[in-house]
């Protein structure tokens, strides 16, 4: 049984003159136990509205269109808030969001934000001290000098220290899957690539197994995630192996993201990267036909026409007519 | 005139308006209807309302509705002086601060502070029991405008040295604009919908400054106000006489007052920040 | 007498911060040449120090010890500077005024030359900048900041540019905060704009792939100070600062095998 799914998923944005944007639409995917998900796009796609979406936080101006989510096997959807707060968040879903490594609050210590975690979802069950272990023994297993750390403000910790707390944290309760919302933008790379450190000395100590993870630095996702699904214009317009989707992406939006890399290495001076013109459409207009058409360079009558629907070419979900 | 047109779809902004200038036309044009007598010619103590006599007549033997109508013109009057003379001087004084930083900005910050641990009502009270003679309703209210702006000094540095930063700001400086420039065309504006609302607590704080005052005896001369009918009500027991008329449609006025105008400020957000305007 | 070509020479370039327990040395003696119509590249990591070295070239801040000197002369009056000297920033998102539009705000950035051209010129330079970075002058009519998207707004800024065509342009990550595709289109602006001005370019970044690609010279800056400078060859590709390889082998590149190793 998959751990998470969603199934043909939209949300859309209540304006405050009662139009409708419709930041994402027809999100489908399953997760298998163990697996990482990269979910890749420019900002503006859809990717954070994606997020509230999928953890069920949905709260006005956000609502669900249409749809559903299974969380093990559970639907999420039309769940009051107050039960998803207390019973699927942290326990089952936990998130990472942006920018959370300077996000702790500075004016308590590290085990009492802990501590916080497990009373708010854990009441009455436990006592102080027992809690206090839990907390002790999860901070070990971070590799984080355990006493030192949990008597610290978030002031007194090194980055790397204060990373690792975050995610410790928020995986208190050993949720069955993380989602990170850009854990690693507006870092710079050497940062970067500790925080992915972290991520994955965690996954590799079990404490947590299942990821999506979201960027817009497709690179990044070819080393972190099994899966990747590329959004654009709110709508996936190709998932597959993160082998698949790097090296032979099939849809013209994932292509012009690929060849727009710039590296480092001999010869990229010589390669020019391509560039697409234009712009996302507007989301709150009614879209005819391709979201990405305007902007393509294989674009025909029939795809600037049609809707363009999820299909299956060379073992992965491609949602352009046109490709093969 | 598109922005009135999306204002006019704004339940809270409608309401807004509609209370606030009710409270406006009663104000100015209640005299028209209502013949305003005050202390020339004397009623019964205390009655209740009646034919002749809408909301009855106060310990004073004084005609409630004249009372009510001239109350709330000087009670607005009041209000809205004092609002304007201390969100005018704080926000200026807040916005030069926050941009020029440095000397400036340490001087400004000890005055505003010096006037903030001055407890303001003190002076208020010091200053009109010392003026016997000439305590006039705008005098009352100059003296409240200049006691309450140090908060809105302070809440406007703040903002305006956070705002600073912004690269909006860089790049006004780098399309050669002058300080008066970037102070009037690009920190102003973000700030207009919270300077409002300072401006409204401020109106607020005005008229209830002036009851406080007018209770302690120290109100402007030959003037009502809706502090002072509310006072003369407490200070004759009217609550124990069950004389509602007395203090009830002057408190809901001064509530309505305030609450229109809190109604206005979140609906005008939504005008002044283009952002949030779709 | 300084070198007819050299546009920018930085003399023992210190900038300190703060006093007592906050001092701060965020620029350590830095010393450097940047010639008419190069491509420069400073790289480094955060806090590096490198925006404060693009704050100096703008004129924003001045050093507290050491000299910055623009085609020969020190950097004293602001408007003198900027009429010549320009930016594009980091952060599309906030670098408008939103309550103006957007056009608006493009014809007011004649205001900072001393000799600015009639009513009805703006208008066609605007217009032709708007078209040079491919938006129709009529898609926006009455936009407001707001209403674009993060790579519109940026390539917004590069109107900017086109419409003022300054001499220098300083461009503080001025791709980092949008994806691959429009970094790519923002850059072939970059370069047209380039070749037809004979412009010089000061990148910012902490791209080394980007510096790699787009640069004539590329600086590495670590902790205040420049570790290695060199053309792009020399730095991407046979580093030889400790600072600089950790650079490069810590960016996500598609092609390498960085860090998936661990958990296979």
């Amino acid at each position: 049984m998959s751990i998470f799914e969603a199934k043909h998923l939209s949300l859309h944005y209540l304006t405050r003159f009662g139009s409708k944007v419709h930041a994402a639409v027809d999100i489908s995917f399953e997760l298998e136990e163990g697996e990482i998900l990269g979910i890749a796009g420019e900002s503006g796609c859809g990717k954070t509205t994606l997020v509230s979406g999928l953890s069920g936080m949905c709260i006005p101006p956000l609502n669900y269109t249409s749809g559903e989510i299974f969380v093990s096997g559970q639907p999420l959807i039309g769940r009051p808030l107050e039960d998803i707060r207390e019973n699927v968040l942290a326990k089952e879903i936990s998130m990472i969001p942006q920018g959370a490594y300077n996000a702790l609050n500075p004016t308590r210590k590290i085990k009492d934000l802990a501590m916080d975690v497990l009373k708010s979802h854990e009441k009455g069950k436990a006592n102080k001290k027992e809690m206090y272990q839990r907390i002790h023994n999860r901070f070990e297993l971070l590799g984080l000098d355990t006493d030192k750390v949990l008597n610290s403000y978030s002031v007194q910790l090194t980055p790397g220290e204060k990373q690792r707390s975050v995610i410790g944290i928020s995986t208190l309760l050993n949720p069955k899957m993380v989602i990170a919302d850009e854990p690693t933008s507006a870092l710079d790379v050497t940062t970067q690539k500790q925080v992915i450190g972290v991520i994955f000395d965690l996954l590799e100590k079990k404490v947590f197994s299942t990821m999506i993870f979201i960027t817009h630095e497709l690179p990044l996702l070819r080393h972190v995630a099994d899966r990747i699904a590329v959004m654009y214009a709110g709508e996936i317009v190709e998932m597959g192996t993160s082998e698949q989707l790097v090296f032979s992406p099939k849809h013209p939006y994932t292509q012009a993201l690929m060849s727009a890399m710039l590296s480092a290495e001999e010869g990229a001076r010589k390669r020019k990267p391509e560039a697409i013109e234009g712009a996302p459409p507007n989301l709150a207009e009614e879209i005819v036909g391709c979201r990405f058409a305007p902007r393509c360079k294989h674009a025909t009558d029939g795809c600037k026409k049609n809707k363009q629907e999820i299909r299956i070419v060379d073992n992965r979900q491609v949602r352009c007519e046109n490709a093969k | 005139m598109k922005l009135l047109k999306n204002l006019l779809k704004e339940p809270a902004f409608v309401f807004g308006v509609c209370l606030f200038s009710l409270t406006i036309l009663l104000a100015l044009l209640g005299p028209l209807f209502v013949k305003i007598n005050i202390g020339s010619e004397y009623l019964p103590y205390i009655q209740p309302g009646s034919e002749g006599l809408a909301l009855g007549s106060d310990h004073g033997g004084r005609d409630m509705v004249s009372m009510l109508i001239s109350g709330l013109q000087n009670s607005l009057y009041v209000g809205f002086l004092a609002g304007i003379i201390a969100t005018t001087l704080g926000t200026f004084l807040g916005v030069y601060a926050g941009f020029k930083g440095g000397f400036i900005d340490n001087f400004i910050n000890m005055v505003t502070n010096l006037f903030l641990v001055i407890p303001s009502f003190v002076v208020l009270l010091l200053i009109s029991s010392s003026l016997e003679g000439g305590r006039s309703l705008q005098l009352i209210a100059v003296i409240i405008g200049f006691t309450i702006w140090p908060w809105t000094a302070r809440s406007v540095r703040a903002q305006t040295s956070s705002l600073k930063s912004s690269e909006h700001i860089n790049l006004a400086r780098v399309n050669g604009a002058d300080t008066f420039c970037i102070l009037t065309k690009h920190i102003l504006p973000y700030l207009l919908s919270y300077v409002f609302m300072v401006f409204i607590i401020q109106v607020a704080s005005g008229i209830l400054q002036e009851a406080s005052i007018s209770m302690l005896g120290l109100g402007p001369y030959d003037s009502v106000s809706l502090g002072i009918i509310m006072n003369d009500a407490m200070r004759n027991e009217a609550l124990g006489d069950g004389a509602w008329w007395a203090f009830v449609p002057a408190s809901m006025l001064i509530t309505s007052i305030v609450f229109a105008l809190y109604a206005l400020n979140t609906s005008m957000e939504g005008v002044f920040n283009p952002a949030l305007r779709k | 007498m300084p070198n007819k070509n050299v546009i920018f020479e930085a003399k023992d370039l210190v900038k300190e911060f703060g006093h007592g327990k906050t001092h701060n040395v965020v620029l350590k003696g830095l010393n450097f040449e940047i010639e008419d119509g190069e491509i420069v590249t400073i790289v480094g990591g955060s806090a590096c120090g490198k925006s404060v070295v693009a704050k100096h070239l703008l004129g924003f801040m001045q050093p507290t010890k050491g000299e910055l000197f623009y085609k020969g002369k020190k950097i004293t009056n602001q408007r003198d500077h900027w009429q010549t000297v320009q930016p594009i920033f980091q952060d599309p998102f906030s670098a408008f005024n939103q309550f103006f539009s957007i056009r608006s705000q493009l014809e007011d950035s004649f205001k900072v030359l001393y000799k600015r051209p009639s009513r009805a010129e703006i208008k066609e330079r605007v217009d032709a900048a708007l078209l040079a970075v491919n938006v129709m002058p009529s898609d926006l009519k009455e936009k407001f900041p707001f209403e674009l998207s993060g790579g519109q707004m940026q390539r917004m800024l590069l109107a900017r540019i086109f419409a003022l065509k300054p001499q220098v342009l300083i461009a503080d990550e001025a791709t980092s905060m949008v994806d691959a595709c429009v970094r790519a289109n923002i850059l072939d602006y970059l370069m047209k704009l380039k070749k037809e001005l004979n412009m010089t370019i000061v990148f910012i970044t902490h791209d080394i792939g980007l510096a790699y690609y787009v640069s004539d010279r590329i600086f590495v800056m670590h902790d205040g100070g420049i570790v290695e400078h060199g053309t792009p060859d020399e730095v991407a590709l046979h580093p030889k600062s400790n600072h600089t390889i950790q650079l490069l082998e810590d960016i996500p590149d598609i092609h390498k095998d960085w860090i998936k190793r661990k958990r296979a």
